[in-house]
């Protein structure tokens, strides 16, 4: 067996170099097909009559006048009388008509009468919340009442974020193909292994006999594990006509029914030494998941400092609101943001620069070294020192500037999965996962490793994805945990691949194996590179048999034989520079500086990218992003992207990346990104405001009416 | 959506037969920006759509400087904003076609639709109509979420915001516009177009079943002082939250006369009557703005949630009225 490891850093030739993605082309030309442009001959088209109400119970339901419109191919009652309807635009029922149009007229010809009962859609008020409370019991570290008695500086606050949605473009949904005793589901997804069970066992199918396809997917952020309610209905729709069915979303369901970000608010105090030693925090928090109550962890409250004396209490908050779903980075960027402001807040009470304050409590973080020296190169890029105010500073004109600065941790270890590795005898290289790229240029990097290994271009190598079972298994897209689980595999499989050519070809090159390497598109003996053959003279020696061969990453597994390829916990730091217009409460992006690790960097290109893209989704939800309920009716009312508002191109400032690739995070292999710099932009942006203005603007968005309350000095969470 | 008749009539004696005498019967369809998007939700729900965009007659930008400027109905944000005597005359309509800040808009949004744009207001786009209410009869606007809603002229049960950008800069440059219908044509000033409405069954404009905005014209404005400033939660696509357009023409340094446009506060585009009245006789400073702001806010009646507004409008006034006199005309 060969010893599993990464190419040491200045013999790679494929590794950290800067790929673009080799869906690219396809994707701006619009020849990569999403599941969404899937459009099977004969197929129907699937509508769902979602309830109006946010809490109700159905009486009555007719649905006579929609099953005899011409062109519905059937009808199916959902929730039927006696069903009780916990949330607004949850499915009553489905009609699969032959095109979209007739659906929805039928959909219109269903007849439901309610009971309507009571709800609470808004939770931002603990006060208002009664008997929807599922309070969590209390968490205590130290001695905090001693602590903030004997503290230099205290300071209380209250601060929240609201709910916000996943909002992917492409909606949830499905095209789903049941004929005879198999059934295809062409879905949305970032789980394509863990679908297959999903449909099996609801609809009674042997999971064998599931079919799971995808090739692109338009945005899934934790929203898209499941098989969903909706795509179950869409299997029978398909079993009882006998043709492909097909479902995706709409906007205002794709926004309140198939995932949400959990809010968090939460009082907090927070106490420390007159040299700015952090020494006691106390908070109360509270926030929804939907029903089910919920909110934000408290495990991670108060987020990567650990102050030596801890008291806390959670409440769940039961909203009549669709149900939460993992969202990037799960609890970490509502913790950041209200942990982040209330030290701010201390920060500023104590006259300290925010910077000099982490820098002096970095000892209560797991990464001490690692904080301090991102802390000190994103002060390089944003010329902290230099322009860094106390907050309330008087400058000239309404517009004030101000910095603010926040950091995360995430974890990000490579999931299970399984690579089936193919060396042709024509020479050609293809690679087999059943994992999915869900943008975040999954397939270039399996490609990248398999080249380094083989020595060959990234061209040179197919890799699929997207099929189950066609494909072996390979974990959801969840937690940062693709690119750690997909490389191990797929390194290992080449690894043991390559091993096993070299036994081939080592008589015809008169060498031992062991002393073969695989480089330039060549194998040779190392350090006699005349005496080689090229890659694909070596793959003839195979025969007429392809090489076969798998390599799979145990996530689980500390076993020495693995090797160190991947490995878990990353950092990070964020600051940001914003302006605002204090005779509008304006808030604008100037500059944001992103510091990331994330261990071996695999293609920096795509990594800029996956921080760039983090970046643009934090500042949304830090300046404009917010679902928004009416009370009395219990509906959404932002259910479009008109008023459901994320950041366009003139909203960011300048973003300025760097990833951190000093030798020793490189050594700990390859550890997942596409959450951590997601986490941090609300705080670092929150806490520029308030520099800014001298005023804490306690509740994100940082909207226009927002800032104005707190510059008069009357807002709070409601404002 | 529903399905409906499409009809593409080419002159606009055949768009007008098509019309029927209901908003129910036909809808004319321009650039399509908003009608498409009210159908999806079933906001409406026409028999027959009328294409007007075959219409040549109501195409096009024509300028000449003794008469001003005439704009097609169907002429796009676009070639407003491109239009060469419009940026160097009328520099707050092309302020106010930029604010639309999407390239798709511009390009496919017309004049004429601008200014019959349906209201944006939340509630009116789920379904419930311009005076929302629960079942128990409770305001839904009132009792609800109206951080977007109206701060003036909201006495009535309207409380919805003028969704138009081009209708206050048109009504500040004394623009007038023309309606085609069965009987001939009708000309109108801007400001006389809007209006709020008393029942649902009455639109936010006097238009009738029937009629046709055809083609607006604006004096010629070569010595009028004229800026749009829009307050907005974002700088791309995006309602503002509130905007003014201010039209001064001075005389020795000081204001002779002055017109002054709310946008985005009220059901109809609010003209600062008083304001714009007290700023004559005075030269244009720091000062003088922000006592116009004032004014025009002075009879705000905001509702629950929409306090900042006020603010806002009065800001938006200021700094129209100040780059307006320094960005010169």
């Amino acid at each position: 067996m060969p010893e599993y490891r990464w190419p040491d850093r200045n013999e790679r030739q494929v590794l950290g170099k800067r790929v673009s993605r080799l869906d690219g082309p396809d994707k701006v030309t619009g020849k990569a097909k999403y599941t969404s442009d899937v459009n099977l001959a004969g197929t129907l088209h699937a509508k769902f009559l979602r309830c109006p109400h946010a809490h109700a119970r159905v009486t009555r339901i007719d649905t006579s006048a929609a099953e005899s419109l011409s062109g519905v191919k059937a009808v199916r009652v959902i929730q039927g009388p006696g069903k009780e309807v916990q949330w607004s635009l949850d499915d009553i029922a489905v009609v699969a008509a032959v095109d979209e149009a007739t659906a929805e007229d039928a959909v219109r010809r269903i007849v439901v009468e309610y009971e309507v009962l009571p709800h609470l859609v808004n939770e931002d008020d603990l006060g208002k919340a009664g008997d929807r409370t599922k309070p969590a019991s209390e968490q205590v570290k130290g001695d905090p009442d001693q602590a903030f008695q004997d503290a230099d500086a205290v300071v209380e606050g209250e601060y929240g974020i609201p709910v916000i949605t996943h909002c992917c473009l492409e909606p949830h949904g499905q095209v789903i193909d049941w004929s005879g005793e198999t059934l295809t589901a062409y879905q949305s997804t970032q789980n394509i292994s863990g679908m297959a069970n999903q449909f099996a066992q609801p609809l009674e199918i042997p999971a064998a006999n599931v079919s799971i396809v995808q090739d692109h997917v338009g945005g899934g952020y934790g929203s898209k594990f499941g098989a969903d309610s909706w795509g179950l209905e869409t299997a029978r729709l398909s079993r009882e006509t006998g043709r492909p069915v097909r479902n995706f979303l709409e906007r205002d369901a794709e926004l309140f029914v198939a995932g949400v970000r959990p809010s968090g608010f939460a009082r907090i105090k927070v106490g420390a030494k007159k040299d700015g030693s952090l020494t006691a925090w106390e908070a109360e928090s509270w926030g929804t998941s939907g029903l089910s109550g919920g909110g934000i962890s408290m495990q991670v409250l108060p987020y990567v400092i650990n102050p030596p004396n801890v008291r806390k209490k959670h409440t769940g908050i039961a909203t009549n609101t669709g149900p939460a779903r993992a969202w990037r980075a799960p609890n970490h960027p509502q913790t950041c943001w209200l942990t982040f402001a209330a030290l701010d807040d201390l920060a500023a009470k104590l006259e300290m620069d925010p910077l000099d304050f982490y820098l002096k409590n970095l000892d209560l973080t797991e990464r001490p070294d690692l904080y301090r020296k991102q802390l000190i190169r994103a002060e390089e890029l944003m010329g902290w020192r230099e322009k860094w105010r106390p907050r309330g500073q008087e400058t000239a004109g309404p517009v004030k500037q101000g910095l603010g600065l926040a950091f995360h941790t995430w974890g990000g270890r490579g999931h299970n999965s399984t690579a089936r590795l193919v060396i042709d005898p024509d020479g050609s290289v293809s690679v087999s996962l059943g994992t999915q790229d869900i943008g975040t240029g999954t397939t270039t990097v399996i490609a990248m490793v398999a080249a380094e290994t083989f020595g060959l271009t990234v061209n040179s190598i197919k890799v699929n994805t997207g099929r189950s079972p066609d494909y072996p298994r390979s974990g959801p897209s969840g937690g940062s945990t693709t690119v750690g689980g997909v490389c191990a595999a797929t390194r290992r499989a080449c690894q043991l691949a390559l091993e096993e050519l070299f036994e081939k070809v080592a008589p015809r090159l008169g060498a031992e194996p062991s002393e073969l390497e695989a480089a330039g598109g060549r194998i040779r003996v190392k350090g006699k590179p005349f005496r080689s053959l090229t890659w694909k003279q070596a793959a003839s020696r195979l025969g007429v048999t392809p090489l076969e061969v798998t390599g799979r990453n145990i996530s689980a597994s500390r076993r020495a034989s693995d090797g160190k390829l991947i490995d878990s916990g990353v950092a990070g730091v964020q600051m940001a520079e914003v302006s605002v217009d204090t005779e509008t409460g304006v808030v604008k992006m100037k500059k944001f500086v992103a510091i990331q690790d994330c261990g071996l960097i695999v293609n920096e290109k795509l990594a800029d990218s996956q921080v760039y893209g983090s970046l643009i989704m934090g500042i949304s939800s830090a300046l404009t992003e917010e679902r928004i309920m009416d009370e009395r009716t219990g509906s959404l009312l932002n259910g479009e992207m008109e008023f459901y508002k994320l950041a366009g191109l003139g909203d960011i400032g300048e973003l300025v990346v760097e990833m951190w690739k000093d030798a020793e995070q490189d050594a700990r292999g390859v550890i997942g990104l596409g959450e951590p710099p997601v986490i941090a932009p609300v705080g670092a942006i929150g806490n520029a405001v308030a520099n800014a203005i001298g005023l804490r603007v306690p509740r994100a968005p940082f909207i226009p009416r927002r800032v104005l309350a707190a510059l008069e000095e009357k807002g709070g969470l409601y404002a | 959506m529903k399905a409906f008749e499409y009809a593409g009539p080419t002159t606009k004696e055949q768009a007008i037969q098509l019309l029927g005498a209901q908003w129910e019967e036909a809808e004319v369809l321009a650039g399509g920006t908003d009608l498409l998007s009210l159908m999806k939700t079933f906001g409406s729900t026409p028999k027959r759509v009328v294409d007007i965009q075959g219409i040549r007659e109501f195409q096009g930008i024509d300028y000449i400087s003794s008469s001003g400027l005439r704009l097609g109905a169907l002429a796009t944000l676009s070639e407003l904003i491109d239009h060469p005597a419009a940026q160097s005359n009328y520099p707050s309509l092309v302020q106010a076609a930029n604010g639309v800040r999407s390239q798709q808009i511009q390009s496919f949004g017309t004049i004429g639709g601008d200014l019959c744009q349906r209201p944006r207001c939340w509630y009116f786009r789920n379904g419930l109509g311009y005076f929302p209410k629960d079942a128990s009869g409770q305001d839904l606007v009132r009792q609800g979420e109206n951080q977007y809603h109206a701060i003036l002229g909201n006495s009535g049960e309207a409380a919805f915001v003028s969704a138009s950008s081009l209708g206050p800069p048109l009504i500040a440059l004394g623009a007038t516009l023309r309606v085609f219908s069965k009987d001939g044509s009708r000309e109108l000033p801007v400001a006389e177009f809007f209006r709020t409405p008393r029942q649902e069954s009455e639109r936010e404009t006097i238009l009738k079943p029937g009629e046709i905005v055809g083609e607006i014209h604006v004096p010629a404005a070569g010595q009028v002082h004229n800026a749009t400033y829009e307050v907005r939660e974002k700088e791309a696509l995006d309602w503002p939250l509130a905007t003014a357009s201010v039209a001064l023409k001075l005389s020795e340094g000081k204001v002779a006369q002055a017109r002054i446009v709310l946008g985005h506060v009220a059901p109809i585009p609010w003209n600062a009557v008083e304001a714009a009245r007290g700023l004559k006789g005075k030269a244009i400073d720091e000062s003088t703005a922000a006592e116009a702001g004032a004014a025009a806010v002075a009879g705000a009646t905001p509702l629950s949630r929409n306090g900042y507004k006020v603010q806002l409008a009065r800001v938006a006034v200021k700094r129209a009225i100040l780059n307006a006199v320094m960005g010169g005309a």
